[in-house]
């Protein structure tokens, strides 16, 4: 009887959770519909020109400057993140692992305002007066290697799990055929790991796409399309970060439009983060094979 | 997962729910509240100074939020805040129902860096700077460097009010500007990169940046005060309706010739 009360009142708790998040939903397409359908979808989404109070609401420029902001972290921070997971799940001697993983998991805890600042204090004028590079110094190449750290810890933790759960048979029959190690890892370990990497890619993807105030201290928040990636650019996060304290009337809804942008994005990659998952487990199944069911994340 | 897991983040989330509640319950107390306890919402550029008033102010608790000129006119105009603080002039939109006081007034001062020799521009200078028609700092008199722009976001008073008096109907602020969502961002950045320019309230002034002369006319609150500063706005607070109870205690207080001292203290212009 009393179980049953708990199982009730955990079930209504657990219930509850996604009933918040449906109602941001709910909200979040309430408030940013109306400005979308009274403008056209078209403004938003290909117009060029963010100035709310003359009454042009153009997405393009912070949908790019997200896009280039993305990217930069991913080539920042994958093959890094790559390199740490082999480095942990497959060389390193267990002392080693013991202090480096939780050291790794670390940097998922520090507030992402202390990435802004140091960002700002020490990148922006590192860039700034950098006779290679030059420009402003808050610029898409400041924001793209801050957000490639920042997302470090949760591709490094996936493809841990991804790697760890690679059968040991696989490794002994490669090394029995006579791979080195090296070989062993590039030519056997990581394809079989592949789509548990790639859903850890995904998810810093979506990581670093809803980053706001590291981006908002370094980025520069100039509305426009960046030339080159010293320029400063604006993401979708920080255009609505920056403006919603002051923003009033169609402004604020334009916001909101922003937020349904960001969130169907958001929506999109966790997406095909759960598919590069589930394939790879049932491709497994498919084959009889024993680690089949073995949760990667 | 594990069941034990399961019942681990099935907590967590009863926790957390609890708390959001807890919170909830917290703001809403705000508006009404006590008698002798007031809320006053709205313009980054008025709070620094709204807090030392609320801090010598011996008639009650007043308890100071941020959050930007319209969402103070906001806050009065729903009652969650009884007086909203706003660095620009209300838009004929927002006016109805409430009552505005200029509580002072405050001068707009373009900052540089310290070491930028440049120290007088016209304020047409400063409207080609802002509008990317100048780009290079040795076009106004300094060094062969590039100009790094710098601006608050839309809908910031402080921006409404340069872009009113500044700019003008014409000319527009360079999308290529750099864009801050803080008078203390726009600071820091002037402070880290010599070839920045920035605009910022008088009152925030500190001597990290150099203030440029407009016009010939040095940016401090005399010569706001004696009108020859052209660059200058008031500093309103708004009531739904006259103000009444404690908001208008705490109203004539700062209008009083103390509260107004103390503004004049703190860099910015009495009201009268």
């Amino acid at each position: 009887m009393k179980d049953r009360v708990i199982e009730k009142a955990l079930l209504l708790a657990a219930l509850s959770a996604i009933g918040i998040l449906a109602l941001i939903t709910i909200f979040i397409f309430r408030e940013g519909l109306p400005v979308v359908f009274s403008k056209g979808p078209g403004e938003f989404l290909t117009g060029t020109v963010w100035q709310p109070s003359r009454g042009h609401y153009g997405l393009v420029p912070m949908i790019v400057g997200s896009a280039i902001v993305t990217f930069g972290a991913l080539i920042i921070g994958v093959p890094l993140g790559l390199a740490c997971a082999v480095v942990l799940a497959e060389m390193a001697p267990p002392r080693a692992r013991k202090i480096l993983k939780p050291t790794i998991e670390l940097l998922a805890g520090i507030p992402s305002v202390v990435y802004g600042f140091i960002g700002m204090m020490i990148l922006v004028p590192w860039i700034r007066n950098n006779p290679a590079l030059g420009g402003t110094g808050s610029s898409a190449l400041a924001a793209s290697i801050i957000l490639g750290i920042m997302i470090l810890p949760t591709i490094i933790g996936i493809s841990i799990d991804a790697i760890e759960a690679v059968p040991r048979s696989y490794r002994e029959g490669s090394r029995a055929l006579g791979a080195t190690e090296w070989q062993t890892i590039t030519g056997v370990v990581i394809p079989a790991a592949r789509s548990g990497i790639v859903a850890g890619v995904i998810l810093g993807m979506g990581r670093a796409v809803g980053e706001t105030m590291a981006v908002i201290m370094v980025a520069g928040n100039s509305v426009q399309i960046p030339d080159s990636i010293l320029k400063p650019v604006r993401t979708l996060t920080a255009n609505i970060a920056l403006e919603m304290s002051y923003a009033s009337g169609q402004h604020e809804q334009a916001l909101f439009a922003t937020a349904i942008v960001l969130f169907i994005i958001i929506m999109l990659l966790n997406s095909l983060a759960g598919l590069a998952r589930r394939k790879k487990k049932r491709k497994r199944k498919l084959k009889g094979d024993p680690a089949g069911g073995v949760e990667v994340a | 997962m594990s069941r034990r897991q399961l019942t681990w983040i099935i907590s967590a989330a009863l926790v957390a729910s609890v708390g959001a509640a807890g919170c909830k319950k917290k703001s809403s107390g705000g508006g009404g509240g006590k008698a002798d306890t007031i809320t006053i919402a709205g313009s980054t550029s008025v709070q620094p100074f709204a807090e030392k008033w609320a801090e010598e102010y011996k008639g009650g608790q007043v308890d100071v939020q941020a959050g930007g000129s319209t969402a103070g006119i906001k806050a009065v105009k729903e009652g969650t805040a009884a007086i909203g603080m706003s660095s620009r002039e209300l838009h004929e939109e927002e006016k109805a129902g409430l009552v505005t006081t200029v509580v002072a007034r405050d001068g707009i001062a373009v900052i540089m860096h310290p070491s930028n020799p440049v120290g007088d521009l016209t304020v047409e200078q400063v409207r080609d700077i802002y509008a990317g028609k100048i780009t290079n700092w040795k076009d106004v008199g300094g060094a062969d460097k590039g100009i790094t722009v710098i601006t608050r976001e839309e809908g910031s008073g402080t921006r409404g009010a340069f872009e009113e008096l500044v700019m003008g109907k014409e000319a527009h602020i360079a999308a290529s500007a750099i864009v801050q969502g803080q008078t203390g961002g726009v600071r820091t950045m002037v402070t880290g990169d010599e070839a920045a320019i920035g605009y910022i309230s008088i009152g925030q002034l500190t001597p990290k940046v150099k203030a440029a002369k407009l016009g010939g006319v040095e940016a401090t609150e005399a010569n706001v005060a004696n009108g020859t500063y052209s660059v200058k706005r008031p500093f309103l607070f708004i009531t739904k309706g006259e103000p009444a109870g404690a908001a208008k205690a705490f109203i004539d207080y700062v209008l009083s010739a103390e509260g107004q001292e103390l503004a004049r203290k703190e860099g910015l212009v009495p009201a009268k």
